[in-house]
């Protein structure tokens, strides 16, 4: 469980996060959703240790954000880096490998070369192991890191917007991999989503955030309908159910 | 395996110039010689082995410096001599010559080695207000950069009327090297050495900071650790041969287009060719004009180009 405690946060004199109290259940996706400006990444970046935190108190389940070690955070939680336009040349392999450096500080042990294996298996990537990133396209890129980060082999999984620059079809494969690993691996997932639709069809859990606050939590199925889409995105849509999912129309 | 055969290749190729470098220069000597005449032995130990030495522990030191630095910065067009290390180490020996000239050498260095990496943190802190999605303004304001505290040294030893005394730093040539006055080099090349066991960090800091972080890596501690290698590298020799440019920004280019980025992997070739292109250059500096010489910066600026336009304009791998 990741347990958030009064945590705010500013930038100079802008206030981005206010007071958050909140917490995250271990087992499936969780996702973060609210307007622009509204402190989803922000949040994120503060339990990944990205940012310092200036009050307040973060845990994940014993360990505390800023007071244990980098290390061995680094073995119960980790974040995938947002696509850079500068892409070392490393191959699939090699990227994956960096994965257990928090396990062996670089010197790969057969247990390692293992994990490797498995998650080049996992995401499809046997065929592009020996391919060096720049050659890969974005969504290949994109799950290459994945790759990396499944290597790393922690309960806890942050995401902050993955889906960006993807298509509809890398999006949903990218989608049905996170479910996959939450059900085959019991992994945590926290997933910063910029279209409400997704987390809505995708997410177990919803924390919705405007303004720094935490506006409302819960599952999918019982919290968005239009009522939440005008507290939060602040414009009146329709929310229509297909198939069991609560769809806002643009 | 390629990276085995071009390792390989190099270490032969390095062999054979070494040999080459020890029997070239302005006063014939022969393997022969070395047995009857003691002041061919003579000859070989002050001038010929010092200077193939040199050459070799200043190119691949610069070229690992180079990769060092092209990981930190994330960017591939960026090298300490012309982004402000080698100047601000230049600036370092001018002030230290300046205020404190009974200054023992060492202390020479640690000083070049402190005004190097002040520069290289100046450098840093710029790049690091730049926007990320404009890479090649990175290597321009390095330029600038370089070239603004170049100015400043050339300014204040106008003044102090030391223009000879930092035209030897300035332009980095082997032919002043003997037995007595490199041996500093082989801090350099012990600098070298250690950051090969930093590889992986730097490899994973060239990932970016989210990803450093990520893996439990400490990216200000590896960061601070780079730079402080960059710096006593570039230090050592600016102070000792002068500014070589070209090899930190050319070798890594052209080792991560051959064989990638790994570094654990690539470091050993990246210091290996730069040793060899270094050496070779001077080799080619001393035979071409000979009994006169070439400054072993202008003949690398030639072959360094060379070979990199022509591994830019191959196709790529993976087509």
């Amino acid at each position: 469980m990741i347990s958030i405690q009064g945590v705010s946060h500013a930038i100079g004199d802008k206030r981005i996060l206010n007071d958050v109290t909140t917490q995250i259940a271990q087992g499936g996706i969780t996702a973060l959703i609210g307007p622009n400006g509204a402190g989803k990444s922000t949040l994120l970046s503060l339990i990944a240790r990205l940012e310092p935190l200036q009050t307040g108190r973060i845990h994940v389940d014993a360990l505390e954000i800023g007071a244990c070690s980098d290390q061995v955070l680094a073995q119960h939680l980790s974040i995938l880096p947002q696509m850079a336009d500068h892409t070392p040349r490393l191959t699939v392999k090699e990227l994956v490998g960096f994965g257990r450096y928090p396990y062996n500080r670089g010197r790969p042990t057969a247990q390692d070369d293992a994990k490797v294996a498995q998650a080049l298996g996992m995401f499809g990537l046997n065929l592009f192991a020996d391919r060096t990133l720049d050659t890969l396209s974005g969504g290949q890129k994109q799950r290459a890191h994945i790759a990396m980060i499944f290597a790393q082999d922690t309960d806890y999984v942050l995401l902050d917007e993955p889906l960006n620059n993807l298509d509809i079809a890398a999006g949903r494969s990218l989608m049905k991999t996170l479910q996959r690993m939450c059900e085959d691996h019991r992994k945590t997932i926290v997933i910063v989503l910029h279209d409400i639709n997704v987390a809505s069809r995708y997410a177990d859990q919803i924390i919705a955030m405007r303004d720094g606050s935490v506006i409302t939590q819960g599952r999918p199925a019982e919290i968005v309908d239009s009522a939440l889409v005008q507290d939060v995105f602040e414009t009146d849509a329709p929310v229509v159910t297909v198939e069991g999912t609560n769809l806002v129309l643009m | 395996m390629t990276l085995k055969i071009y390792i390989w290749a190099g270490l032969f190729g390095l062999a054979l110039l070494s040999i080459l470098s020890l029997f070239i220069g302005v006063i014939d000597l022969s393997l022969g010689d070395l047995w009857h005449d003691p002041a061919a032995f003579e000859l070989l130990v002050i001038s010929r082995f010092p200077r193939t030495a040199a050459a070799l522990i200043c190119g691949s030191s610069l070229a690992i410096a180079g990769a060092i630095m092209q990981m930190l910065v994330r960017n591939r067009f960026v090298e300490p001599m012309t982004t402000g290390t080698g100047p601000g180490a230049g600036l370092g020996i001018l002030i230290v010559t300046i205020f404190f000239p009974a200054a023992p050498l060492i202390v020479k260095m640690v000083l070049a080695s402190i005004a190097a990496l002040c520069a290289s943190l100046g450098f840093l802190a710029i790049v690091q207000r730049l926007p990320p999605t404009q890479p090649l303004l990175v290597p321009l304001v390095g330029l600038v950069y370089g070239g603004i505290i170049g100015a400043g040294v050339t300014f204040v030893a106008y003044q102090a009327d030391l223009i000879q005394y930092i035209s030897v730093w300035m332009n980095g040539e082997f032919s002043g090297v003997i037995q007595g006055r490199y041996e500093l080099l082989w801090i350099a090349a012990a600098v070298a050495l250690v950051t090969y066991f930093a590889a992986d960090q730097f490899a994973i800091v060239g990932l970016g900071r989210t990803a450093s972080i990520n893996l439990g890596l400490n990216y200000t501690q590896a960061m601070l650790i780079g730079l402080v290698a960059i710096s006593v590298v570039a230090a050592l020799t600016v102070t000792t041969v002068g500014m070589i440019p070209f090899v930190g920004l050319v070798v890594p280019n052209i080792v991560s287009r051959l064989v990638g980025d790994h570094l654990r992997n690539t470091l050993p070739l990246i210091a290996l060719m730069g040793a060899l292109l270094t050496l070779a250059s001077d080799i080619i500096g001393r035979v071409l004009r000979h009994p006169f010489e070439i400054p072993v910066g202008t003949v690398f600026g030639v072959i360094g180009t060379l070979l990199f336009l022509w591994l830019i304009f191959q196709r790529p791998r993976h087509e």
